[in-house]
């Protein structure tokens, strides 16, 4: 029992680890391992495709991250105080934005983007003034940050909901049997206790976005994002700057990653 | 909160404005783009690709041009669902029951942890393993010549595996921890032999927890396009990457909506008729408990 669970466990971090292992290669091809050195992450960190992929991974998913942690938090509030038909509706949309594939998501806000900026952007041309060029309605960073938030709000109102569900009720009746404003009350009681799990949504929001390629793939329109870099990079054979790319996304979604489980589970625990 | 306080409007006010954020976002990311999709299924091409106002059934009649993927897709989700159960059960068992208190959160997070990151490095990874300078070459050095590996169906199998893996170990380890360990007491107390006890109490009491797994890993695998491009080597290919090359290759949008539709469509017929199984199942034995 116990060496089989080693052997899952090896099996589960063998291929990861070798990833790393090769990004350290000094040889010339990505696969011949000839010694230690970091020459392949001076290359790609100089390669200016891979910074530009990069800024705008880290941008969507800044972006993400914030926008579904807020919302995210307002919804799973709000809803503790829905009841009936339309709470059946929202707890409905919560679980299809999660368990539908992200292929799917994909396609459907491509298609649908794409027709509503058609429909959109001859109004919007009608209304500014001749000769003065008027916006347009593309898919780029705003197509991507929307698909994603899609999930990773759902993901952040189940989070914290949870984290609600196992909150000592007796001190917000008592912080408001002592007059403290709603305001006071969520600030000073509520907010402290579903911190770490509004917390861990943040991060897990953040990871999924930095991870995602499949949605970006169909609507990032001409932006690249780093997966989808590494999509055509892969499609052309593998590379040591392939390598690379991977050991940093790795490095910095499992950091994220052990942060927010530690968040989520130490609380659980008390 | 609120509104135990200050009195319904306000507190309803709130809720609303609390909500509307979210419920735009269903609306115009969910409901509109799904609506959308399933009225260009019923549309017809373009001449140049995209869309043209139609509402004719040409596109579903056509579905099985795409037949193979269908096929393989519905092969492989249950088998690679299947396999990863089998895979995942002994080491959800061992770190639900067998593990103690201080090491069982840092084995738990190990498991999971691989799961949120990219999907496409880890499938990479068996990219290098499985190609020529990988295995195959380590099996060349002890003499045996030219095993082909990568591109064939076994390597999609352990793309699978591999990927889906911490997705099932996490609802069973719940569902087994969850487990009074005093029902496995009582039943070697009455003689059950180990073996027996798992089978007659560990087993199904654990049986919503293998569900939910198994529910979660064959409906992404549904829709899975990653591990057959890269290890299918196109021998292999699902529905996922029909829909890669309609949409953003062929960009026959009608027809490529019309496999939409018919996959999720599939994916609820599939997922009801497991829960009502498994479902039907677990209350039937929760029922002589009570």
């Amino acid at each position: 029992m116990r060496l089989y669970s080693i052997a899952v466990y090896l099996f589960l971090y063998v291929p990861i680890g070798i990833i790393v292992l090769f990004s350290f290669n000094s040889g010339r091809h990505a696969s011949d391992f000839q010694g230690l050195s970091v020459k392949w992450y001076g290359k790609a960190l100089s390669n200016p495709f891979v910074i530009d992929a990069l800024t705008t991974s880290l941008i969507i998913a800044l972006s993400v991250a914030i926008l579904s942690s807020v919302m995210g938090t307002s919804a799973a509030l709000a809803l503790q105080r829905v009841r009936g038909p339309m709470r059946v509706l929202f707890d409905g949309l919560i679980y299809v934005s999660i368990m539908i594939p992200g292929i799917v998501i994909g396609i459907a806000t491509l298609v649908a983007l794409v027709t509503v900026f058609d429909l959109l952007n001859p109004i919007l041309a009608s209304l500014w003034p001749e000769g003065v060029k008027a916006p347009k309605f593309s898919l780029g960073y705003a197509s991507v940050i929307a698909a994603h938030t899609l999930f990773t709000m759902s993901l952040v109102i189940i989070l914290v909901r949870a984290r609600i569900a196992g909150m000592d009720r007796a001190l917000i009746e008592a912080s408001e049997d002592l007059y403290a404003t709603p305001w006071r009350t969520f600030y000073q009681i509520t907010l402290p206790q579903i911190f770490p799990a509004v917390l861990a949504g943040f991060l897990l929001s953040f990871t999924f976005s930095f991870d995602d390629f499949i949605i970006s793939f169909f609507v990032a329109g001409a932006n690249t994002t780093l997966p989808v870099y590494v999509f055509s990079s892969i499609r052309r054979g593998i590379t040591p700057e392939v390598n690379v790319i991977g050991s940093m996304v790795l490095g910095v979604s499992l950091t994220l990653l052990i942060i927010a489980q530690v968040l989520l589970r130490r609380r659980d625990r008390q | 909160m609120a509104a135990t306080t200050t009195g319904g409007r306000q507190g309803s006010w709130l809720t609303v404005a609390l909500l509307a954020p979210t419920t735009a976002w269903f609306l115009i990311l969910l409901v509109m783009p799904l609506v959308v999709v399933v009225i260009f299924s019923f549309g017809a091409r373009a001449p140049m690709g995209g869309y043209a106002a139609a509402f004719t059934f040409d596109q579903y009649a056509n579905l099985p041009a795409r037949l193979t993927a269908f096929k393989n897709t519905m092969t492989f989700a249950p088998l690679g669902t299947l396999l990863s159960l089998l895979v995942a059960y002994p080491l959800a068992y061992y770190l639900a029951v067998k593990v103690g208190s201080r090491w069982k959160l840092l084995l738990l997070v190990l498991v999971i942890v691989p799961f949120w990151t990219s999907l496409l490095i880890r499938t990479y990874a068996w990219i290098f393993i499985l190609g020529g300078r990988g295995i195959p070459a380590l099996l060349e050095f002890i003499g045996m010549e030219s095993v082909r590996l990568i591109n064939t169906p076994g390597a999609v199998m352990v793309g699978i595996v591999y990927g889906y893996l911490p997705l099932m170990v996490f609802p069973i380890f719940v569902s087994l921890e969850k487990l009074d360990k005093r029902l496995l007491e009582a039943s070697s107390d009455l003689g059950g032999s180990p073996f027996g006890t798992f089978l007659q109490v560990t087993l199904p009491l654990s049986m919503p927890g293998v569900a939910t797994g198994c529910m979660l890993v064959f409906i992404l695998l549904m829709g899975e396009f990653l591990i057959p491009a890269f290890l299918g080597g196109g021998k292999v290919f699902f529905i996922g990457n029909a829909l890669v090359d309609l949409f953003l290759q062929s960009r026959n949008w009608p027809f490529g909506s019309a496999v939409a539709v018919t996959l999720v469509i599939i994916m609820l017929i599939t997922v009801s008729l497991y829960m009502r199984v498994t479902m039907g199942k677990t209350t039937g034995r929760d029922e002589p408990l009570m």
